[in-house]
């Protein structure tokens, strides 16, 4: 991957810069900063918790309740709660001790899943398609990721497949502007499985080596709304047996049980085979994706932390579980 | 995945029917699977707890009736706390204040703030014949004030012109002094999504709206919204005092606990739902069907009326005059599967009842989609009068040019038929029935001819037929409160109270209850 530290591509002086906050910090450090009030929350509960507590049942249960604070579901709550108690019941533990079970737990359970996106230069253009419900962060993630991918000089094309949402076309070409990359558009109502049959074919020609199709944002309940996104993959099939070689769904940090869901039908129908969790930057903490990781085991690449071209940062495990549990904090009271 | 509440209470209070009044231990027992439904549907943690205390409160020593179960009892209070928090009252928005009124949209990013103005806007315009202005304040998020504009252009609404460099305030300050001097009746300013902790953003709304003055401010939230929806309304309440709530993406499958969460942690009613991506999919609030939904129990009551909305009522009437008379010929079905469609195919009906996302996919595997609507009626449509009236006509030769009409296959026409055949049966056998039991055939039976593994529906809804008269009632006169434009009147008798229940002629609603696994 492209090391993209300290370099940011001008943009032209009319177009509002998305904002970044500068100097640069580390992804895991802002997303600790973002989390930092919750964590701190969480921090202090668990604090209070198991200073000088016994670990019983009541106990127990205010730990998992924690847990479900964190959008980690009912069900994988439970689970990393009883994976605490083992061997531990009846014992006196300390609020430190805790932390470091909890964000262990949680790592264990990502690790597996924190991957870097690999791209198969063998097939020229590798083609991602991106998925996923409506405004999770879809083309905002395909603009980020296009400036990851030109930095470490790779020729990308970005396909603008949603043809549905008001002005959703006008919103890729500005990323495409701000990464130099070429757009394939055409007006709204075209049939996104036929314009990207044509962004490949312009891919070969141009020499891309990356070829990103964007797709209108859907509700996985709506079952003719997925039929179409399936026709993109039939479609593409036609020219290259394995496009599209990666279909990444973005999933939105603030969205709650339902986003199980999401992965579960979209995976079904569009072949999802990667992840990228966004808006990480807010004080939601996306405890979802253990619950998602546990059960669906799909790679998870990239998570979002705001909204300016660099906020796009690789998946890390550990980061990840100890912005949850608050274990960089032990420190506080 | 989802059991609805009342089978998840049944087998824990089951045991207690005639046990005169709901002990402290039961309650107990019952609060703890209360928790986890809420918890499951996204109720944020401290909004539970408060709310099963006050279940608690009421449930402890509550007289059990002799005609329901305890598992029903404890549901019953619980769906009536859970909708007096929701707020009893439908709040529309409040446009009473000296011209051009302005309503300001804030929220997250991606939670809807553009696609709602632009249904507000339309809503206003068309229902209230309002003069209306809309203005996109969003100079961050690319292509963002384009989208405003091609909205108002669908939609027939004007939008300010947009200039290139303006900040969100002044622009919001050019809108307001716009809508004034061109004589609005509304302005609408649709904000720049921000996280809750981005302050130097939190500070740009508060400008906006020390610059504006606006009647109302709406916040705009995703329904799929976690636990984090406690926090993001309380933050942008705090900051700004908004005025009211927008759910969106209501059409979605998720239990939509969100709005039970920021509806306690503000006080502030939610004014509308966004239930579609199309300009038209904006619904009034109805608390009792989010409390349905967050309980898992089918959002039994628009279905209903959603089913009404679309049925003629002469049509319907026909339907009900021809059940009874035990008849149903293959104009009767075609019939029937035109009013699915209408009212959004499978996908839209399965989407009006949660927990519904397996089922779908055990019946796009069982190809029973929209796509197979079509082609029944395909066939359908390629037959003669003569056969559509009675389809034993229908022999061999007859088959083969239908099936070479409607670009099917024999197999194809031998399933409708057969179908058909099972439908008919059903609905004699209705037309003879009784109260409680055409109800259950009605809503479970069929799911079972048509194909359906199971017949049943995880989610479960309560059964219906088990639900005694008096409770029906209260369901129709629900219903009836929740308003059922349009709800065909005299409706054959067995159809759960006056006027009330489901539409006549609408026997063929796959997937459901039947009986539970
Ligand atoms: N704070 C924050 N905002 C984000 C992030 N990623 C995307 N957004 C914002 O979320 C909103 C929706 O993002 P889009 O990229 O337009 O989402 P989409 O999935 O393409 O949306 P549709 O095409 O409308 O379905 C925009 O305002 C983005 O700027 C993130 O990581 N953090
Ligand atoms: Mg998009």
């Amino acid at each position: 991957m492209p090391d993209d530290a300290g370099f940011r591509l001008r943009e032209k002086p009319a177009d509002p810069a998305p904002a970044a906050p500068a100097p640069r910090i580390s992804w895991a450090e802002r997303l600790r900063q973002g989390l930092a009030r919750s964590s701190n929350q969480l921090t202090g509960s668990i604090t209070s918790l198991f200073t000088k507590r016994r670990l019983d049942e009541d106990t127990l249960q205010d730990f998992e309740d924690i847990l479900i604070q964190a959008d980690l579901g009912v069900e994988t709550a439970m689970r990393i709660t009883d994976r605490l108690s083992e061997g531990r019941y009846g014992k006196e533990v300390s609020g430190a001790e805790v932390r470091r079970i909890l964000a262990e737990e949680i790592e264990k359970t990502l690790q597996p899943v924190a991957q870097p996106l690999e791209l198969d230069l063998e097939k020229k253009p590798h083609v991602i398609l991106v998925v996923g419900v409506n405004g999770t962060g879809k083309t905002t993630t395909i603009g980020k990721l296009a400036a990851k991918l030109t930095r470490g000089g790779l020729k990308v094309t970005l396909c603008a497949g949603d043809t549905f949402r008001a002005a959703a076309v006008e919103q890729l070409k500005i990323w495409g502007e701000r990464t130099g990359s070429e757009v394939i558009a055409k007006q709204i109502g075209a049939d996104a499985a036929g314009l990207a049959f044509e962004a490949y074919d312009r891919a070969v020609e141009n020499d891309s080596d990356v070829l990103i199709i964007d797709t209108a944002g859907r509700l996985q309940n709506k079952a003719e709304l997925m039929a179409e996104l399936e026709k993109i993959n039939r479609v593409l099939g036609k020219r290259e047996p394995d496009a599209p070689h990666t279909v990444l769904q973005t999933l939105d940090a603030t969205t709650g049980q339902n986003a199980l869901n999401q992965v579960e039908i979209f995976r079904n129908v569009s072949g999802v085979n990667g992840l990228v969790m966004t808006k990480l930057d807010g004080t939601a903490r996306g405890g979802i994706l253990v619950a998602i990781a546990a059960k669906h085991r799909l790679p998870v690449y990239f998570v979002g932390v705001g909204e300016g071209i660099d906020d796009l940062e690789p998946f890390k495990a550990k980061d990840f579980a100890s912005a949850i549990a608050g274990t960089e904090a032990v420190s506080a009271p | 995945m989802f059991d609805s509440l009342q089978d998840r209470l049944g087998s824990i209070l089951n045991g207690l029917t005639g046990r005169g009044a709901l002990s402290d231990k039961d309650v107990s027992a019952a609060l703890r699977e209360v928790r986890r439904a809420l918890l499951e549907a996204d109720v944020s943690l401290e909004v539970v707890r408060g709310f099963t205390d006050r279940v608690r409160e009421k449930a402890v020593g509550a007289e059990i009736l002799k005609s329901i179960k305890p598992g029903q009892m404890v549901v019953k209070i619980v769906h009536d706390e859970l909708v007096a928090t929701l707020g009893e009252t439908q709040v529309p928005i409040d446009l009473n204040a000296p011209a051009p009124v302005v309503v300001m949209m804030v929220g997250l990013q991606g939670s809807g703030k553009t696609t709602t103005s632009g249904k507000i806007a339309k809503r206003l315009t068309e229902r209230q014949g309002k003069k209306v202005l809309m203005a996109s304040l969003d100079t961050r998020r690319p292509a963002a004030q384009e989208q405003l504009k091609v909205l108002g252009e669908q939609t027939g609404v004007a939008t300010l012109p947009i200039i290139a460099g303006q900040g969100p305030v002044e622009i919001a300050a050019r809108a307001e002094q716009a809508g004034r001097l061109g004589g609005y009746d509304v302005v609408i300013l649709d904000t720049a999504g921000r996280t809750h902790i981005d302050e130097p953003l939190m500070v740009e709304m508060a400008d906006i709206k020390a610059r504006t003055r606006p009647h109302e401010i709406l916040l705009v939230a995703d329904s799929l919204t976690g636990q984090d929806a406690v926090n993001l309304a309380r933050s942008f309440d705090e900051r700004v005092g908004i005025t009211g709530i927008v759910l969106t993406r209501v059409d979605g499958d998720g239990r939509g606990g969100a709005a039970l969460s920021m509806r306690a942690v503000t006080g502030k009613p939610i004014k509308l739902i966004g239930v579609g991506e199309k300009m038209d999919a904006l619904e009034d609030f109805h608390p009792s069907r989010i409390a349905d939904r967050i309980l898992g129990m089918g959002d039994i009551v628009s279905l209903v009326e959603k089913a009404a909305e679309n049925i003629d009522a002469e049509k319907a009437a026909a339907m009900a005059k021809k059940m009874q008379s035990g008849k149903f010929d293959l104009n009767d079905l075609a019939d029937q599967i035109g009013q699915m469609q209408k009212m959004g195919g499978m996908g839209g009906m399965m989407g009006l009842m949660p927990g519904m996302g397996k089922m779908k996919n055990q019946m796009a595997a069982a190809g029973l989609d929209d796509k197979m609507l079509k082609r029944q009626l395909a066939i359908i449509s390629s037959m003669t009068k003569a056969e559509r009236a009675n389809p034993d006509l229908l022999k061999h030769s007859r088959k083969k040019r239908i099936a070479a009409g409607s670009g099917t296959s024999a197999a194809d026409i031998n399933k409708l038929l057969k179908m058909h055949r099972q439908m008919a049966d059903m609905m004699k056998s209705m037309g003879k029935g009784g109260k409680g039991g055409m109800m259950k055939q009605m809503m479970g039976g069929l799911a079972g001819k048509m194909g359906l593994p199971g017949g049943g529906m995880p989610g479960g809804m309560p059964d219906l037929s088990k639900m005694d008269p008096k409770e029906l009632e209260a369901l129709a006169k629900a219903a009836q409160s929740g308003g059922m434009p349009g709800m065909p009147k005299g409706l054959p008798p067995g159809f759960g109270g006056p006027g009330g229940g489901m539409p006549g002629g609408f026997p063929g609603l796959p997937g459901l209850p039947g009986k539970k696994k």
